[in-house]
Order: C-alpha cells, then structure tokens, then sequence
C-alpha cells in the first residue's frame, strides 16, 4: 500500500497547493515542499529498512508489491512493484522535487498555487512510472506527466526573444513525447495481442509479457517501437530536438526537473522494458544503439560549446552525458549498466546543481546570455565557487559521482566494444572544454559591468551545499548505491547475456 | 403485425413522439419557454426510465438489439444534455423560442428510429425524420445571416446525400429483390457483383455526407459555425451517433462491405478522414470550426471500426461513441455557455477565452479536461477510446490504419493544446463576452461540470462502462458472425 501512497501523496499535495493559494503566497511553496520531503523521507526510510540482498533463484525481485484488478476486459491491472533501481529513483524525484520548489521561491511570482500543483502532477507522474509494472498503467503515467510539464514550459517559462517561443517549445515537447509514446502504445497492444494469440491470456502484466515467444518477422519492429519512445525523452540524438529549447525556455524548476528526473525515465524504461522484453534483438540493435550514443556524445559536446545561452549548453551537455548512458545500457556488462545507474544520479545532481546556479544567475542579472556575462567571480560571492564545483562534477574530475559513473561506463564497456570505448573517451576531453568555456565566459575575464550582486542566502547556500555533498559522497563511496542496484542490473545482464546467445545461435545456423 | 410485446420495445420511441405532440400542443396553447423544455426534458427522461423495461424485440422493420438499445440510451442522453444547455442558450431569444424543443423531439425520435432500423425503408424514413429538423434547428436564429447560411447549406448537402443514398438502395433492390437487411445478406451467396458494389459504395457516400467524412466534409465547417450552439451540440452528437450505428448495422449485416474493393474504399477514407481532419483543425481560429474539424478526424478514428467489422470493432464503437459523446458535449457545451443567453452570433473567436482560467477557473477546468479528453490523453474517457481503436487496428493488423491514428493524433495535439494554452494566457485588457456570474449554480453549468466529472471517471476507472457496451454488443455482434460464419 505504500507505493500507491508515493504517487497519491503528490498528486493529493499538488490538488492541496491550488487551493491553498487562497491563504497566502506563502502556504502553496511550503505546502509543496512538505509534500516532496515526505516523498523523499519514505523513500530513504525504504531504503534503510530494505533488503538488497541479491535475490535468490525463486524469489520474487522485487522489495514491494501491490496489485489490484483494473480494466478486468483486458486484463488490466494496477501493478506496482520496487526494486533497488525504482526506489533510488523515487528518492532522487523525492530529492529534486523539493529541489525544484525551492529554487522557484522567488523566481515564481504569480500564480503560484497553480505553479506547484503542476510541479507536483509532474513528479507524481514520474514516481507513477518508476513504480508501474502493468503496461498500460506504465503508459499511462508515462503520458501523464508530460500535461502539467506543458503547461509548466509554457505558462512560467521564460519569453525568449521572439513573444511565443515558450509556447512553442512546450508544443514541440509535448508533441514529440507524445507521438513517440503512441508508437510505445502500438508497440505495447501488439506484444499483447501476439501473446494473446499464443496462449489465449490477455493481460498486461510485465511478468507475462516477459517471456513471450514473438515471431522473428516482427520483435524488432516493437523493440523499436519502444525504443523510439525512449529515445526520444533521453534524448538519443536524432530525436532530441525538443531538448534544448524546452530547457532554454523552461522556468528553473522545470528544467531541474526535465534534466534531474524526466530523462532519467527514458533510461528507466529501457533497462525496465526494452531490455528485458526483447533481449534478443536489442542484442542485435546494440551496435546501432552504441553508435547513437557516440553521435551524441560528440554532437552533444561540441554543440555545447558554442552556446551562448547558458541552459541551453547545460541541455547540450546533458545530450553528451546521456550518451554515455545509452553506450552503457547496451553494452550487456553488469559493471557498465551500474555505471549507468551512477551516472543517471550523478548527471542528475550535478545538472540541477548547474540549472539552478544559471537560476541563482538569472535572478541577479536578468539574463542568460553569455555574452554579456563575464567576471562575475569578483561581484557575486560564493557562487562562482559553487558553480566550480559543478563544472568539476560535470567535466567527470576524479572524487565526484560523475566520475565513478563514467570510469564504470568506459572500464565495463571496454571487453565488448574497445573501439567505442576509444571514442567515447574524447567525449570526456570535450566535456572538459565546454566547462571550461562556462566557467570562463561567465565568470572570468573582463566584467561586463561592474558592482557587487547580492550573495546566496540560507535557501540558496543550503540547496547548493546538500547538491555538493551527494556529489562528493557518492563520487567518494559509492558503494550502498551499487549494492542497492545489483540485483537488477544482475537480471538486465543475465536477459540479454540469453539474447547475444540465442542470436549467435540462430546465426550460427545461418552459417 | 405489431404485438403488446412489439409496443413495449417502441415504447422509448413512443413516448418521444407523444412528447413532440404535447410540447406542440402545449405552444399551441401557451407559449412559456421554461415549461416547454420541462416538458421535453421531462419526456426525455421518461423515455430513458423505460429503456430497461423496454428490453430487445423486434417490430415491424425495425431490430431492437443490445446495439440499439445502447445507442437509444446515449441518443436520449445526449438530447437531455442539449434541452438543458438550449434553455441556458435561448433565455435570451428574441422571437419564438419553444418550437426549438419540438424539433428537438422530433429529430431525437427519428434517431430513435434510425439505431434500431432493421429495413432500408425504415432506414431512410427515420433518416429524414432526423434531418429535417435539423435544418430548422441549424437556421434557429435566421435573423443572423450565418445561422440561416447553415440552415440552407445542411438541407442542400442532405439532399445530395439522400439521392446518392436512394440511388445505393435502388441498386441494392434491383439486384436482390429484398430492402430488409437480413434478407439482403440472405439473398447473396457468392463473390458480389458489380450492381451490389455499386449500390454499397453509394449507401456508404450517402452515409458518408452525414458523418462528414473527408472527401464529403466540406459542408461541416460552416454549418458548425453558423448554427447557434444547441444545434450544432445535437448535430455533432445525437445525429452523427445515430448514422454512425446505422452505417456499422449495414456493414455487419451486408456481406458486400467485406469485399475487397469495398474495404479498400473504406480503408481510404478512414486515413483520409483522420488526417485530413486533424490538418484542417490546425490553423483555425474560430472554436466552432475547429472543433468541427476535430469531429471529422474523430470519425476517422471511428471507421477503423467499420473497416474491421468483427465483434471487437461493435464494442469499440460502443465505447468510442460513450467517450466521443461526454468529451463533445462538454467542449460544445462550454462554447454554448460562454454564448449564453443568446446575443446575435455565438462567442467561437478563440480570442475570447484567452485567460479563462484566471476569471472562470472551473469553466475552464471543464474546458481542459474536454480538450485533454479530445487529444486522447491518459486518464481522460478520450484515452480509452483511443487505447480501444488502436487495439482494435493491431489486434486485426491493420497497420495502415493504426499508423494514421497515431499520425493523427499526433497532428491533433498541436491545435488542441493551442486552445488549452490559451484558456491559461494572461488575460486582455478587454473582454467582450462572458458566462453570467451564477453559471455554477445553474443547471447547464452543473451538467458541465458533471460531464468533465464522468470524463475523468472514465478515464480512471473504465470497467463499468466496459462492462455495460461489452454486454450490449455481443447481441449484435453474434448476428453478424452468424451471417459470415
């Protein structure tokens, strides 16, 4: 009962928010902010009290489990369940979402109940798919979340230059997730229906659809039908249009939250789904999978440095890291889809680190153009520092997550795919360009103007420091996080270690 | 002949017909606006209340299977909603206001008659029965140039629509000598001939005309936005319901629409349909168009069904057609609100509802969720709809077709978040119209609200309504197994 409790809570919250616009300004931020630490303090509590042992044989895999009848016509259930990879994800959306409400203290300042029942919708949405078993209900959040990210885009974003742009961009979002997750749907009613066929079951249900026998003319259509879907939020690159002008455009929170946590599904759901449903042919898909990757980690990088915008070279940087992601998801190496658990949460602290910071900015400068930043290290205090350290984390330095993450990736990829690995190494050259060119145009060189801004206060100094500490704590021990995670990444491997069998074998027959 | 047993299935159809007498008699007598739609209302509701009792049967010409029954129910349903939402609309009428409860009653007794005909004779009686007061609903209001604009351009087109219509029937007879479905379907053994074709094709042109689908659309438009708004609720709902269940009837029951050639036609209209709906709706301005175009590219969606034509596809168009008719409803009715009480043309600029939600937070609230029902958003009744027609496409393998959904729906996102961005835009200086302040307490703005209700509900719990269209088409459904088998 307690998982169907971590997706009512936000959206009872959210609900609670609207209406509390009526007592103040102040009661929706606290209102939401109390909302996300509870999600947060279940979560950790979850995590204390569970037992990541890896699973025995038999044993079912996961820590919780809750089901109940749905749509009985289609066999339809609410099936939520948590294993070690949803319940560091749920906390993380726990974690970022009171993040986001923070950092949207003084930056939003009209309505502002509404505001927060949006940023809740989104992540009670998010969590929704961390912890959906049951397909349809996995679809279904996943669709749901984009509806209050619209209208967080376009209605608190930041009118760029040309009046409408927001709305466009929240548009472009919206139609691109959309479309593609239709696709994941099509996808979805055909494995269905091909199991249907061959047992007479008509369910949803992850565990039976698991081990469906689907004829070889069409498993690689419906893997992709997946995939593109995936594809599309991670963003593999491609489909990424969307991305950086949803980030430019995007209020803060909603990119701390698009970066921090939505993106984060899309690899979710590829570990989760994709993977697993169709181990054999994303054996076969891997080398074009791993290829993409690389595209984005070198069109990533490079295009990040020739921004001007300050978010949308954090969005382009993001493009890069989730390459890396994706590289290591379809390298079929426990080590490397660990690394890819890592750096999911690295990327998601030190990116909302960096939004938030580029936030912090923009309230003391208006604007986000780089051009006419520069020298800021003499006339704000503290930030500068702060923002260093990010750039540290996202540039990969040694003691920060990112890198843990990143050294896994390449080291677990290496066996299997050394030339990709080579080549994905300049991309960790390249990251530490682009964040050096940050860090220098915005706060080195010569002033653009002179004066002294104001420093953090408490609310900004303490989020930077609770971002800051995670990032050192895991880069330095990052062990109970793989711990936490090894039975799933165990099983990922296992599946698709079957895939790359069966595929030689049927290409051994060929022979 | 008709039995006491007879009677009993028709009494929802009897009991319309004697309302449209009273109302008639009762303006002949009195002319008060209030009372009248009590009256209609009242019979309305009566008529509902006598659904179960009046149970399956089948009188002369006519087949009272679950299908009818289903449609009857969201038929008079529907009408309810209109009557309310046209007393909202037409306090404010100057000139004769009741006489549009009687065509009402008229035009909901013929759609009555039109689910449930089982004989082509029936069929294009109560057809005619249906459309003709539409024409004088449509041109209500003729003192606006538009309304009455609308009023001629439907009579045209549906009288172009008929002859084709006749001109199929008169084929189908010549050729088999029959004009009840069942003897239809009997007196055809073997692969159809050309005259069969022929005559199927132009039924379903006729029909076509009726549903707008895409080569046949282009009345729709301007009818949509020259009616004032209860006309068109009733148009876009009660009519197209009724045609549609007659067009699937006809296709179930006549082996000639799953030939080849046939299918081939009806696979082309329906993507044309679906995505030349949605890509009109793009760039419109005007509420009432869009929403227009909007239902063209819902009945797109909708001939999957008739294109696959099995057990599944009835059920699928019962449920499309429950969650079609509370999302239409809703967005129309917010529309016929907001042009409430009546003041010369209807308030359809999308202009107009910029910052709706800052002034009217439920109204728009209503207003999303419809819209949100229409793009097929999880959670919505819209999405269930969506999520059955897709299955029905893959469950069949009809590529073609589940790739025009999702092409389409994916077009429709873009005009249907427009509108819903625009209800959340900061408001303009200057406000032209607006709902009354008491639109809550009302009983048109409490239907509203309801109806956003029962969307959401259906949306997030399904089963029941499931449950209800499953049990009500397998009647169906078997017949026309039965035929094939």
């Amino acid at each position: 009962m307690i998982l169907v409790w971590l997706i009512v809570i936000p959206f009872l919250g959210g609900l609670l928010c609207w209406q509390a616009d009526r007592w103040g300004e102040q009661a929706p931020r606290w209102i939401a902010l109390g909302t996300m630490l509870f999600v947060l303090v279940i979560g950790l509590w979850l995590w204390v009290t569970g037992d990541f042992a890896l699973p025995s044989g038999a044993d079912t895999p996961w820590l919780l489990e809750w089901r109940a009848d749905w749509i009985p016509r289609f066999g339809i259930e609410i099936h939520l369940a948590m294993d070690g990879l949803s319940l560091i994800l749920v906390a993380l959306t726990g974690f970022l979402g009171a993040l986001a409400v923070l950092c949207s203290w003084h930056e939003i300042g009209h309505r502002i109940g509404f505001f927060h029942l949006n940023l809740l919708w989104i992540l009670g949405g998010v969590v929704g798919v961390f912890l959906a078993l049951d397909l349809f209900l996995f679809f279904l959040f996943w669709e749901m979340m984009l509806v209050p990210m619209y209208f967080l885009i376009a209605l608190w974003g930041h009118s760029g230059s040309a009046g409408q742009t927001r709305i466009r961009a929240a548009t472009r979002f919206f139609i691109y997730t959309q479309a593609s997750g239709l696709l994941m749907l099509v996808a979805i009613l055909a494995l269905v229906f091909i199991h249907f066929g061959n047992t007479g079951e008509l369910s949803f249900s992850y565990e039976v659809l698991l081990n469906t026998e689907v004829p070889e003319a069409i498993a690689p259509w419906l893997m992709l039908g997946f995939f593109v879907a995936f594809a599309v939020k991670l963003p593999v690159v491609p489909f990424h249009g969307w991305l950086p002008d949803a980030h430019a455009q995007a209020p803060t929170a909603g990119s701390v939250d698009l970066a921090g946590i939505l993106l984060k599904t899309a690899a979710y759901g590829m570990l989760r789904f994709a993977l697993p449903l169709f181990p054999e042919e994303s054996a076969a898909f891997a080398p074009v999978a791993m290829v993409l990757g690389l595209v984005g980690i070198v069109y990533g990088a490079v295009l990040a440095c020739g921004q001007q915008d300050i978010k949308r070279l954090i969005a382009y940087t993001s493009i890069s890291h989730m390459g890396f992601v994706l590289i290591a998801i379809y390298s079929g190496s426990e080590l490397a889809i660990q690394g890819a658990v890592v750096l999911m949460v690295a990327h998601a602290f030190s990116s909302a680190g960096l939004f938030i910071l580029s936030g912090q900015l923009y309230e003391r400068i208006h604007t986000r153009d780089m051009r006419i930043m520069g020298g800021l290290w003499g006339r704000v205090p503290t930030l500068p520092g702060f923002t260093l350290c990010f750039v540290a984390a996202s540039l990969g330095m040694p003691a920060t997550a990112n890198f843990v993450g990143e050294f896994m990736i390449l080291f677990g990829t290496f066996p299997s795919a050394p030339v990709v690995v080579i080549i994905a190494s300049t991309g960790l050259v390249m990251a530490a360009i682009y964040s050096l060119i940050l860090m220098q145009r915005v706060h080195f060189g010569p002033a653009y103007r002179d004066g002294a801004l104001a420093g953090p206060d408490w609310r900004e100094y303490g989020m930077m420091l609770a971002l800051l500490a995670l990032v050192l704590l895991i880069g330095l021990y990052p062990q109970p996080l793989l711990d936490t995670t090894a039975g799933m990444s165990g099983r990922v491997v296992e599946l698709f270690a079957s895939g790359v069998q069966s595929l030689a074998a049927t290409a051994g027959e060929v022979r | 002949m008709l039995t006491a047993a007879d009677l009993l299935t028709l009494l929802p159809l009897i009991i319309v017909g004697t309302t449209a007498v009273v109302a008639m008699l009762v303006i002949a007598w009195q002319r008060h606006h209030a009372g009248t739609a009590l009256i209609a209302g009242a019979g309305l509701i009566l008529a509902l209340l006598m659904l179960p009792v009046a149970s399956t049967g089948s009188p002369p010409l006519m087949e009272v299977d679950g299908l009818a029954l289903m449609a009857a129910t969201l038929i008079l349903l529907s009408a309810l909603v209109t009557v309310i939402l046209s007393h909202h609309y037409l306090t404010g009428y100057i000139g004769p206001q009741e006489e549009f409860y009687l065509l009402l009653l008229c035009a909901t007794a013929g759609a009555l008659g039109l689910v449930a005909s089982d004989h082509l004779a029936m069929l294009f009686i109560s057809l005619e029965l249906l459309s003709m007061p539409l024409y004088g609903m449509l041109a209500y209001s003729f003192r606006a140039e538009r309304s009455l604009e609308a009023g001629i351009k439907y009579l045209l087109l549906s009288a172009a629509a008929t002859a084709f219509l006749l001109f199929g029937m008169a084929l189908v007879y010549a050729r088999t000598g029959y004009l009840d479905l069942t003897g239809i379907a009997g007196a055809l053994g073997g692969a159809p001939d050309i005259w069969m074709l022929a005559g199927g094709a132009l039924m379903l042109v006729g029909l076509g005309f009726k549903l707008s689908v895409v080569p046949f659309h282009l009345w729709t438009p301007d009818v949509y936005q020259g009616g004032p708004a209860p006309a068109t609720i009733f148009l876009a709902t009660v009519s197209k319901l009724a045609v549609f269940v007659v067009l699937l009837r006809l296709v179930l029951a006549a082996p000639v629409f799953q030939s080849d050639w046939l299918q081939t036609m009806i696979t082309v209209l329906a993507l044309v349909t679906m995505l030349g709906g949605n890509l009109l709706a793009l760039f419109q301005s005007n509420l009432k168009r869009l929403l227009g175009y909007s239902s063209i590219a819902h009945f797109g969606y909708l001939l999957v069904a008739i294109a696959v034509g099995n057990a599944l596809a009835v059920e699928t168009t019962g449920v499309y057609l429950v969650t079609y008719l509370v999302t239409t409803l809703a967005a129309f009715g917010v529309v016929a609100l907001v042009s409430s009480p009546f003041g010369g043309e209807d308030a359809d600029g999308l202009p107009l509802y910029r910052g709706l939600f800052w002034r009217r937070p439920y109204l728009a609230a209503v207003m999303t969720v419809s819209f949100l029902s229409l793009a097929g958003i999880p959670l919505t009744a819209g999405f269930i709809g969506k999520f059955y027609v897709i299955a029905l496409g893959v469950a069949d393998s009809r590529w073609w077709l589940v790739g025009g959904v999702v092409a389409g729906s994916a077009i429709g996102l873009y005009y249907y978040l427009r509108v819903m961005v625009t209800l959340y835009l900061p408001e303009p200086g200057m406000r032209r119209r607006d709902v009354t302040n008491d639109w809550g307490s009302r009983l048109g703005g409490m239907t509203l609200v309801t109806l956003a209700v029962v969307i959401l509900v259906l949306g997030i719990y399904p089963a029941p309504m499931i449950d209800w269209v499953q049990g009500l088409s397998v009647s169906a459904a078997s017949v026309s197994d039965a035929w094939r088998g």
